[in-house]
C-alpha cells in the first residue's frame, strides 16, 4: 500500500468556504475528473458518501488484498490505479459525506457566477460554493418490480457484490440468481468463485432481444466485452444451473423469503430459497441532476431518463457538469475517461487551460473513449429487460416500497385523473417515501405511460427537489442564514398572514 | 444467508442488536454484520408494518433503516460498525425523541 492509499480525508469542519470545483463522487468518472482538475491546479473537493474511495464499481478497492483480486478479477483491480493517482493528487478529498443540494449563485445582474452544494456528515451540514460542480453520482440498479421483491431475503445482486467486496461476505444456504444483463453473470461467477454454491441462474433476458442485438453485432465482436462475457457464461454454466427464457418471477414466503416461483417453457417452477438476488441492469442515479434543474431526455436504447449533455459532459445548468454512468450507462471504463474529459471542460471554463490546448488534450482521450464504448450498443439491446419486468401486470405487485403503493393502485389513479407521475404524487404519496422515487421512478413512468397507451417521453419523471437525501431538522437549523434567505423567510411569512386575513375576511 | 471468507476476518469488534451481543469485523457496515449474523429484517415499514432487511447495501433504498445508539432513522449500510454500538430494530417509523447533544 502506497503512502497517497493511507491519506486521511478531510472532516466536514474542516473544508474551506469555498473551491474552484467541487467533485460530487468517487467512482471512476469522479475520481478521474478531481485527478484532472488537481493537475491544473485547480482547488479541488472531492465529496463522497462511501468511507473510502472507488464508488460502487470499485468499491473498497483501496482496501482489497490479492485474495480480493483473485476473487473479483482484473477489471475491479484497475480501479485501484484510478484511486492512487487522486490521492496522490492535491485535491481535497471528503469521505462519509453526503450532497444533498446544489444551487446557482448569482451577482447582483443575475448571472450565475458559482453554485453552492449542500454537505452533510457526522450530524454537521455546511453550505460550500464552487465555481464548478461536476456531479459523478454513478448508477443504480433498475427497479425489478416482481411480487413479493420486498421480502426480507431478496436483495439485488449489486448488493451482493458490495457485501464481497466491502466486507467479504459470500451468500451460503440456497441461493437464486435472476434477472438479465452483463452484471448478472459477473456477479454470479465471482460469487461463484468465491466459492458460494449457486443454486439456480433464472435469465429473463427476453429472447427477441437476441434478434435485435444482432444488428449490432460487428462492434460486440472486436470489443473486450466478447472475450469476458464467454468466459463468465462459460465459468457460470459449468457450475451451476443455467434457466433461460424465464416470463414470470415471484418471490414468496411470509415474513420472509421461503420459495422463488418461475414461469420457463410454458410450465410453473417452484424454488425453496434463501437469498433471492436480482438484477435488470443499471440506470443513471438522477436525482441530483434532475433537483438541480438539468434537462433530462429519455434514452429509447436504455429505456431511461438521463442528463442532456454537450461534448465537455457540461449539463443545461451553467457551471455544472455530470460525468460518468450518471450521464448515461456507459461502464466503468468509459466513466473514468469521461471524468478527465469533464476535468478538462472545468480546467478551461476556469481559464486555467487555453482552449486549443484543452482540445489538443481530449484528442487521445476521446479516440479511447469511443473504443471503451465499442459493443455497448449490443449489449444495451441484448440485455433490454423485458416488459413483464419492468410494468407490473399483477395489480398487487408493490411498485413503491417506500409507501407500498402497488401497481394496480397506480393504474386506478391514472383512470381517476392523474396523468403523470407528479399529479399522481398527490394522489399516492407514491415516490414521496425515503428512497425519493429512487426504486419506483422509472417504473411509474412505464406504468402510467402503458395504462395511457403513450411514450415515457411523453410521461416524464417525477420532479425532485431538495434536499436530495434526508437531513436531520438539526443540521438544516444549524447552518448559517444569509442576509437574502431572512428576507425571503420573512416575506414569506408576510404573505402567510395577508392570505390568513383574506380568508378570514372572505364571506362563509 | 452470508458467510464470511476467512481470508477476509479482520479486527474483531462487539455491538449488540436488540440488546444481544452479535460480532463483526472491523469495517462492515451495520448492514453487512447484521446479514454476516444470519438477520433478515432490520426494521418494519410505516405503513403495514411489514418486515424489512437491506436491499441495496448502497444508501439508495432505505430499506436497512435501524435505530443506532438511540437516534432512528440511521441508515445501516452507510455506517460503520463500532465496538459497543447499540443497533436496534426499528420498528415503524422513526420515534420523535430528542437526539443527543453533539
Amino acid at each position: 500500500m502506497t503512502e497517497g492509499m493511507v491519506r486521511r480525508g478531510h472532516g466536514i469542519a474542516d473544508l474551506a468556504d469555498e473551491y474552484d470545483v467541487i467533485v460530487v463522487g468517487a467512482g471512476p468518472a469522479g475520481l478521474s475528473a478531481a485527478t484532472m482538475l488537481a493537475r491544473f491546479k485547480a482547488r479541488t473537493l472531492l465529496v463522497d458518501e462511501n468511507q473510502t474511495p472507488g464508488g460502487q464499481i470499485y468499491r473498497a478497492i483501496t482496501l482489497a488484498q490479492s485474495a480480493d483480486r483473485r476473487r473479483l478479477g482484473e477489471d475491479y483491480w484497475r480501479g485501484r490505479g484510478i484511486a492512487e493517482d487522486f490521492l496522490n493528487s492535491e485535491a481535497e478529498y471528503a469521505p462519509a459525506t453526503t450532497a444533498w443540494s446544489i444551487q446557482s449563485v448569482q451577482d447582483d445582474a443575475e448571472r450565475i457566477v458559482g453554485q453552492e452544494v449542500g454537505l452533510s456528515s457526522t450530524g454537521m451540514a455546511r453550505l460550500i460554493r464552487a465555481k464548478q460542480v461536476v456531479l459523478a453520482t454513478g448508477a443504480l440498479e433498475r427497479p425489478f418490480p416482481i411480487p413479493g421483491w420486498t421480502l426480507p431475503g431478496v436483495m439485488t445482486a449489486g448488493a451482493a457484490q458490495i457485501a464481497l467486496k466491502t466486507s467479504g461476505l459470500v451468500p451460503s444456504g440456497k441461493v437464486v440468481i435472476a434477472g438479465t444483463g452483463p452484471l448478472l453473470y459477473l456477479l454470479a461467477a465471482q460469487l461463484i468463485e468465491a466459492g458460494a454454491r449457486v443454486s439456480t441462474v433464472l435469465d429473463t433476458t427476453p429472447r427477441e432481444n437476441w434478434l435485435r442485438a444482432f444488428r449490432h453485432a460487428p462492434g460486440f465482436l472486436v470489443s473486450p466485452y466478447l472475450a469476458k462475457g464467454l468466459k463468465l457464461l462459460r465459468t457460470v454454466q459449468r457450475r451451476t444451473r443455467v434457466i433461460r427464457w424465464v416470463s414470470e418471477l415471484a418471490a414468496e414466503g411470509e415474513g420472509g423469503l421461503r420459495e422463488v416461483v418461475w414461469r420457463a417453457g410454458g410450465c410453473e417452477h417452484r424454488l425453496p430459497a434463501d437469498l433471492l438476488l436480482l438484477h435488470q441492469g443499471v440506470v443513471p442515479n438522477v436525482n441530483f441532476s434532475n433537483a438541480a434543474g438539468c434537462a433530462h431526455e429519455w434514452d429509447e436504447a436504455q429505456l431511461t431518463f438521463r442528463p442532456q449533455i454537450d461534448e465537455w459532459y457540461g449539463s443545461s445548468v451553467a457551471g455544472l457538469s455530470l460525468a460518468g454512468d450518471g450521464a448515461g450507462i456507459r461502464g466503468a471504463e468509459a466513466a473514468a475517461i469521461q471524468g478527465r474529459i469533464a476535468g478538462l471542460g472545468c480546467a478551461s471554463r476556469l481559464g486555467l487551460v487555453a482552449p486549443a490546448e484543452r482540445d489538443r488534450l481530449a484528442v487521445p482521450l476521446r479516440r479511447s473513449l469511443a473504443r471503451a464504448m465499442r459493443g455497448r450498443r449490443f449489449l444495451d439491446e441484448l440485455y433490454r429487460p423485458g416488459k413483464e419486468f419492468r410494468v407490473p401486470q399483477d395489480p398487487d405487485t408493490i411498485v413503491c416500497r417506500c409507501e407500498e403503493i402497488s401497481a394496480g393502485q397506480i393504474r386506478t389513479s391514472v383512470s381517476a385523473g392523474a396523468g403523470g407521475p407528479n399529479q399522481m404524487k398527490v394522489f399516492l404519496r407514491c415516490g414521496m417515501g425515503p428512497c425519493q422515487g429512487r426504486l419506483c421512478g422509472l417504473t411509474v413512468t412505464e406504468l402510467i405511460a402503458d395504462e395511457r397507451s403513450k411514450h415515457p417521453c411523453e410521461i416524464g419523471f417525477y420532479r425532485l427537489r431538495f434536499p436530495i437525501k434526508p437531513l436531520r431538522l438539526r443540521e438544516l437549523a444549524a447552518l448559517p442564514q444569509t442576509q437574502t434567505a431572512k428576507v425571503a423567510v420573512l416575506a414569506d411569512l408576510a404573505d402567510t398572514h395577508h392570505s390568513a386575513d383574506w380568508n378570514e375576511r372572505k364571506p362563509q | 444467508m452470508f458467510r464470511r471468507l476467512s481470508d477476509r476476518a479482520s479486527g474483531e469488534v462487539t455491538f449488540t442488536f436488540d440488546g444481544l451481543p452479535v460480532r463483526a469485523s472491523a469495517g462492515d457496515s451495520v448492514a453487512a454484520a447484521l446479514l454476516a449474523a444470519g438477520v433478515r429484517a432490520c426494521r418494519t415499514t410505516p405503513v403495514s408494518g411489514a418486515p424489512r432487511g437491506p436491499y441495496c447495501m448502497m444508501g439508495v433504498c432505505f430499506e436497512c433503516l435501524v435505530r443506532i445508539d438511540g437516534m432512528d432513522n440511521r441508515q445501516g449500510c452507510l455506517v460503520p460498525v463500532q465496538e459497543g454500538m447499540r443497533v436496534e430494530t426499528q420498528h415503524g417509523a422513526r420515534a420523535l425523541t430528542t437526539e443527543p447533544a453533539q
